[in-house]
């Protein structure tokens, strides 16, 4: 007799999910799926609205990384007005972007996963979360919320509040930067580095107790995607794409944003809301790749800063070609956010970041506009079409989660195999289902929720719907 | 003009020395005291539309506004009671309620009276069911545009186009939920001949209703003050020419 097992909804990730797992009669691991059970529908309602109103309301996609609509979305805006924007605008918006990655990424590796990597994948779940931590490790959970703090700081100096700025507008920015809140953020930079080099010290020294989880979580050959400079390097705000294969060959590069058309598409499934892009020659399902920390370290052809160029070397060390195993988003994350603390840092330091001209002004020249950055957990595109008054016709949305859609998938089936072998609910086994989609670090939009408080329903079901077995937890 | 007696009557208590032709509302404003409106612009016709200014007088259970009534001999008024405040946010909470006033997202959040009078009467939620309206934004004109989500129909951008402007571009059609602010013979604002593009309905306006194009979240603040001097001064030129 086949039963599905349903994890409704799955939590420690922001937004909301499921997973189901079917069993076949042999009580074997026959399929496992992720569903984003969530509508959102703001391409919809966003039309009929004035182009310049949408960072803004794109922003609200996510109190998590309103930064990143917000710059995904200028940058649209920047192209429908069609103007270069003042430099400084540009370094403004980048730093507030790297901002933004640092403190997400900390509240993905401290808030929301460290509790597995500190207490194991095991362990109690009435213990194993950001409380337990603080409890048994204050001086991680500590550095953790420094970290994000450091990042929301910035957001905050620059943008007037930490959530939902309105600071980032097409053509620019909205105000430039004093010269008091430019020393301010530089005297946070040396703390949160300290803390940053301390974390990962000690993460290189545990995730190898974690093998099995290595090996297991949504590891396999895929395509990597993320956005490059001309020479390589990683970039957040700017550049073109590049996609490197499993065996770390460039399989495309400098492809230009506003072709994206061209290379990537967009499936739909049944039963997820989520949208399954996947890259384009290779066609679907086959055209698989991720995107976010993991792809971005295995793109690159270096970060461009002192400290994380050492971390990114070892790191790439640890497997020739491409990193695959997705449990490495973790390490790759952190190596992510000395970069982020090191770029912003040096951008800074460049005197012409205090200039008055922040802004270029236009009416919109172009009725089409495509805008590309880096979010924390990926590449991120806005879409939009105008009419001639400016008012938006069309937009299209490809957020970062979504490109990792098929790979999450893949992963949720991989993990499953690997730990589920009975029938019976076992909460271990469930834990690590959720946490190979935890280590994708999902947005599944909105805002914030309550750690460790969300319930968890687990059902094994027979075929004809009959509860065989049952979990509660939260 | 015939010449003004001197009255005197109260205020919230405080003795108030008035003229006959000066309004309750006026005559408050002149002495630091008050009283919440909307519909009201200083320099142009009061319409006595929006009813915050409703305020109390000793004797009679009426409420009467202030921006339209005149002071006698003796008179007791109230601006802040109980009663008041009830009444003024209901008249918030209808306000609120008939159209998509999404404070967050709009070109006047943190500079538009309609949320600042929510603020200052402590408004906490909405107490009626919104109706959430499908309305369009008219964004045909050059320099700016109407957003019909955000309108609360004071009409002052019709009065000060009308009375100060000599325009008339804007007026009124249909009639309760269904009225709207139309450009000339109900065309697209860029299509009407009697607009001068002067922008100063724009700057009437107390919401985010009519804005400058191009302006994001917050950064529409609008600039009456200089309306009642050039008011004034039109005024002044009419007078000379009767002369």
């Amino acid at each position: 007799m086949s039963k599905t097992i349903t994890i409704d909804p799955v939590t420690r990730i922001e937004g909301h999910s499921k997973i189901t797992i079917q069993l076949d009669d042999r009580g074997q691991v026959a399929d496992a799926r992720f569903h984003v059970t969530q509508f959102r529908g703001f391409e919809k309602m966003t039309e009929g609205r004035p182009f310049y109103e949408m960072p803004a309301l794109t922003a609200r996609i996510c109190g998590i990384c309103p930064v990143s609509h917000l710059v995904a979305s200028a940058k649209a805006g920047d192209a429908l007005l069609a103007v270069r924007i003042p430099e400084t605008a540009a370094n403004l918006r980048r730093i507030m972007n790297l901002a933004q990655i640092t403190q997400s990424h900390a509240l993905s590796f401290f808030h929301l996963s460290s509790p597995d990597f500190v207490m194991g994948f095991d362990a109690d779940p009435a213990e194993r979360n950001i409380f337990g931590v603080m409890q048994r490790y204050p001086d991680l959970a500590k550095d953790g919320i420094a970290l994000r703090k450091f990042g929301q700081s910035i957001i905050e100096l620059l943008g007037g509040k930490r959530i939902h700025p309105a600071w980032v507008v097409p053509g620019g920015v909205s105000a430039p930067l004093s010269e008091e809140d430019r020393d301010t953020i530089l005297a946070y930079v040396p703390d949160a580095k300290a803390r940053l080099l301390r974390t990962l010290d000690w993460y290189k020294g545990i995730f190898g107790n974690f093998d099995a989880e290595i090996r297991s979580f949504a590891n396999f050959p895929s395509l990597f995607m993320g956005l490059v400079h001309r020479d390589g390097r990683i970039s957040m705000y700017g550049g073109n794409i590049r996609i490197v294969d499993a065996v770390g060959n460039i399989v495309a590069d400098q492809l230009p944003p506003e072709k994206y058309q061209e290379y990537i598409a967009e499936a739909v499934e049944p039963d997820s809301y989520l949208k399954s892009p996947y890259y384009k020659p290779l066609g679907y399902p086959d055209g698989i790749y991720r995107v976010g920390p993991l792809a971005r370290m295995n793109i690159i052809s270096r970060c461009g800063t002192r400290l994380a160029d050492q971390e990114w070397a070892e790191f790439r060390a640890l497997q020739r070609g491409a990193v695959l195993s997705s449990y490495m988003y973790h390490y790759a994350r952190l190596v992510e956010m000395l970069y982020c603390i090191e770029r912003l840092e040096q951008i800074l330091n460049d005197p012409d970041i205090l200039s008055k001209h922040v802004r270029a002004f236009a009416s919109p020249n172009q009725l089409e506009g495509i805008g590309m950055s880096e979010a924390p957990r990926g590449t991120l595109l806005h879409h939009y079409k105008i009419d001639e008054n400016g008012l938006i016709r069309w937009v299209n949305l490809v957020i970062a989660t979504g490109h990792n859609n098929l790979a999450m998938n893949k992963g949720v089936l991989q993990v499953a195999r690997q730990f589920i072998r009975s029938t019976k609910i076992e909460e271990p086994m469930l834990n690590r289902v959720e946490a190979v989609i935890r280590a994708f670090d999902p947005c599944l939009s909105c805002s914030t929720h309550a750690i460790g408080h969300m319930a968890l329903h687990v059902q094994l079901l027979a075929s004809d719907g009959e509860v065989v077995d049952e979990v509660r937890r939260g | 003009m015939k010449r003004s007696q001197i009255i005197t009557f109260k205020i919230d208590g405080q003795d108030i020395a008035a003229r006959e032709d000066e309004t309750i509302l006026e005559l408050a404003r002149q002495n630091g005291i008050r009283i919440p409106t909307l519909c009201y612009l200083e320099s142009v016709t009061p319409w006595g539309g929006c009813r915050l200014c409703m305020v109390e007088v000793k004797g009679t259970t009426r409420l009467f506004p202030a921006c339209m009534t005149y002071p006698q001999e003796g008179m007791e008024v109230s601006t802040v009671t109980e009663q008041l405040t009830t009444y003024r946010k209901q008249v918030l909470d209808l306000l609120f309620a008939e159209r998509n006033h999404v404070c967050s997202v709009c070109v006047s959040n943190g500079a538009c009276e309609l949320q600042g009078l929510a603020y200052e009467l402590g408004m906490t939620h909405v107490g009626v069911p919104y109706l959430n309206p499908s309305l369009p934004l008219d964004a045909s004109h050059p320099y700016f545009g109407l957003d019909h989500n955000r309108c609360i129909l004071c009409t002052r951008c019709v009065r000060v186009c009308d009375e100060i402007e000599g325009a008339h571009t804007w007026d009124v059609m249909g009639r309760g939920v269904d009225a709207r602010i139309v450009a000339d013979l109900n065309q697209p604002w860029g299509e009407a001949i009697s607009c001068t593009s002067c922008g100063k309905c724009v700057q009437a306006c107390p919401t985010g209703a009519l804005f400058e194009k191009g302006k994001s979240v917050a950064e529409m603040q609008k600039r009456h003050e200089f309306l009642p001097y050039l008011a004034l001064m039109r005024e002044g030129r009419d007078g000379d020419s009767e002369q």
